[in-house]
């Protein structure tokens, strides 16, 4: 039996969207990492303030959770796709 | 008594007891066949705002509320760095769980967690196991969450903690028994909205409060510059320790059945999308204020040295009484949404995976409804009269709950919907170890530090996921047919 030939074309989409998941909370990761502990480690003294918060606190979680979110309705809206749920079988 | 802020609590309790009821009443259209699906699953048909925030609202519990910003007050901004690694669940959740579990739960039929991985790897000591862990471990989880909910309406009117605990029990209790899941995610809907605008409004208060927030920073540095790095106060959060609960309390939250339940429950792919989108930001608007406001309430109210009473003291401190009141019936509600769903989910795994599987599977439709009901006014019941007067193991079961479900589950399930060769062997192995590792590791934590210095969820998941592989390899079976999944396998 080829595998080609039979697969669910939903199945395909449920996949490529699981790793489009898998990707983005990734590039979260590093984002959160890289300016958590890139920016805050410098001493306390060189900390910039943006909206009053320590800049590296800023960069990472405030504008890294605006930045995913967008991220989030981009994907959602550009790349994820609808598909019936119930069964064509089930009809019968 | 402070009826000032007592009056505000009960009109919210009131209202979520009424919205429970209502949303109950639909159940009661349903044919009498649906029963079960509409009782355990709310029939398949959230829609994407309600998913987003029954989601949020089951995950966001007394830790987020009470807990997590009480640790922020001490540990300064790296605990709010922390708690930030929780907006991934927002999105990660359904996109990995998705559409795959969506259409693979309908074709089986299954109603609940168990149905699933019943139908996934045909196994019986799978099914005990899993059924066993989630009865063993959330009806923990859901007695300390009502404890929790007793100790604040307690320390909030003056009450004592029976008569709190009654009040607390009965409120929730009534709308889940009649209403089911479809009641427990509509209240939850609510019980969202009122954490979103109550943060906001603490937050905005407690900024007030303090000056503005460049004034706060000056007073956070004046009296320990560390509180505004990610370090903690004297340095001790590592970077590994705080990443590490990406795991816990991030990715790992795919493994926790409450919430993997949700991913069977929504109608359709426009009612996921927008379900990613609304968790999101609602997830990352409710951490952040609410970590921050333990940050911020530092300067203006120092000294406070039980966590848990920070959010309390400093809503009463900074805000009228009124406005208090209102702003502390998201904690409550956090509270409430996190029990309900709790109690929902282990009445199904009572009723559904082991009454209707072992002990009577030709039940007559009346006979299910009256075990549905009758199981979880009990469930209720005991872990009202539990909570009175709570026993030792309740406590040590409960620190088990969240990172030991993980461990179990995550494998069984990510790698059930997306690995061929995933087989019920793998699934054993991984549980036990999962479990297994989990409890040695914490002992080993306890006595020695941390193991890697990384929280202890992070070695039993990574060992299970080692012993799914190992295990799924070693006693090959034939790779799994995706596509030759019988109509109802489970029913």
């Amino acid at each position: 039996m080829t595998k080609k030939e039979t697969t669910d074309w939903r199945y395909k989409v449920a996949n490529r969207e699981a790793l489009i998941g898998l990707a983005l909370a990734l590039a979260n990761f590093i984002w959160w990492f890289g300016f958590a502990y890139g920016m805050g480690s410098r001493p306390v003294e060189e900390y910039k303030y943006i909206m009053g918060l320590p800049d590296w606190f800023f960069i990472s979680c405030v504008l890294g959770f605006l930045l995913i979110t967008a991220a989030v309705i981009i994907v959602v809206k550009l790349f994820f796709v609808e598909v019936p749920f119930e069964d064509e079988e089930e009809m019968q | 008594m402070n009826w000032e802020v007592i009056i505000p609590l009960i009109v919210f309790l009131v209202i979520i007891f009424f919205i429970g009821i209502w949303s109950s009443r639909k159940g009661a259209q349903v044919e009498e066949g649906g029963f079960l699906k509409d009782y355990f699953l709310g029939g398949r048909e959230l829609g994407g705002f309600v998913l987003a925030m029954t989601m949020v609202a089951t995950y966001g519990s007394a830790s987020s509320f009470l807990g997590g910003p009480g640790t922020a007050y001490t540990m300064g901004f790296g605990w709010v760095l922390l708690a930030m690694t929780q907006v991934v669940t927002g999105y990660f959740v359904l996109m990995i769980l998705g559409k795959k579990f969506a259409i693979m739960a309908r074709k089986y039929d299954a109603l609940t967690l168990v149905d699933f991985l019943k139908a996934r790897y045909n196994s019986a000591p799978v099914v005990i196991l899993s059924a066993a862990a989630i009865i063993i471990f959330l009806f923990s989880a859901m007695a300390a969450q009502w404890i929790g909910g007793a100790r604040l309406v307690e320390s909030l009117t003056g009450m004592s903690y029976n008569t709190a605990l009654f009040i607390f029990a009965v409120s929730v209790l009534v709308y889940v028994t009649i209403g089911g899941f479809r009641a427990v995610a509509v209240t939850d809907a609510v019980q969202g909205g009122v954490m979103v605008v109550g943060t906001l409004v603490l937050l905005v208060g407690v900024i007030v409060a303090g000056g503005g927030v460049p004034n706060i920073m000056g007073d956070l540095i004046n009296e320990n510059p560390n509180l505004v790095t990610p370090f903690g106060p004297d340095g001790g959060l590592s970077k590994a320790y705080v990443s590490s609960f990406w795991i816990l309390v991030g990715v790992g939250v795919v493994g926790l059945p409450q919430i993997a339940v949700r991913s069977m429950s929504y109608k359709n792919s426009r009612s996921m999308h927008r379900a990613l989108i609304i968790g999101t930001v609602v997830t990352g608007i409710i951490m952040l204020n609410m970590h921050l406001i333990g940050v911020f309430a530092r300067p203006i109210l120092p000294g406070i040295d039980v966590g848990d009473k920070v959010i309390p003291l400093i809503s009463m401190e900074v805000l009228p009484a009124w406005l208090a009141g209102i702003v502390l019936a998201a904690p409550m509600a956090a509270i409430m949404s996190t029990v309900d769903s709790l109690l929902i989910l282990v009445s199904s795994t009572v009723v559904k995976d082991v009454y209707l599987n072992y002990i009577k599977p030709d039940a007559s439709i009346k006979a299910i409804k009256r075990a549905s009901f009758g199981v979880t006014a009990v469930l209720g019941v005991i872990v009202y009269i539990l909570a009175l007067n709570p026993p030792d193991l309740l406590i040590f079961l409960n620190l088990f709950a969240f990172g030991g479900l993980e461990a179990a589950f995550i494998w069984p399930i990510v790698l059930g919907l997306y690995w061929r060769h995933a087989n019920k062997f793998g699934a054993i192995a991984s549980m036990v170890v999962g479990i297994g590792s989990y409890i040695a590791i914490h002992y080993y934590n306890e006595a020695n530090g941390n193991l890697f210095g990384v929280h202890t969820v992070t070695v039993p998941v990574v060992l299970s996921l080692i012993a799914f592989i190992v295990f799924s390899l070693l006693m090959k079976q034939k790779a799994y047919d995706f596509e030759g999944i019988g109509k109802g396998e489970v029913a």
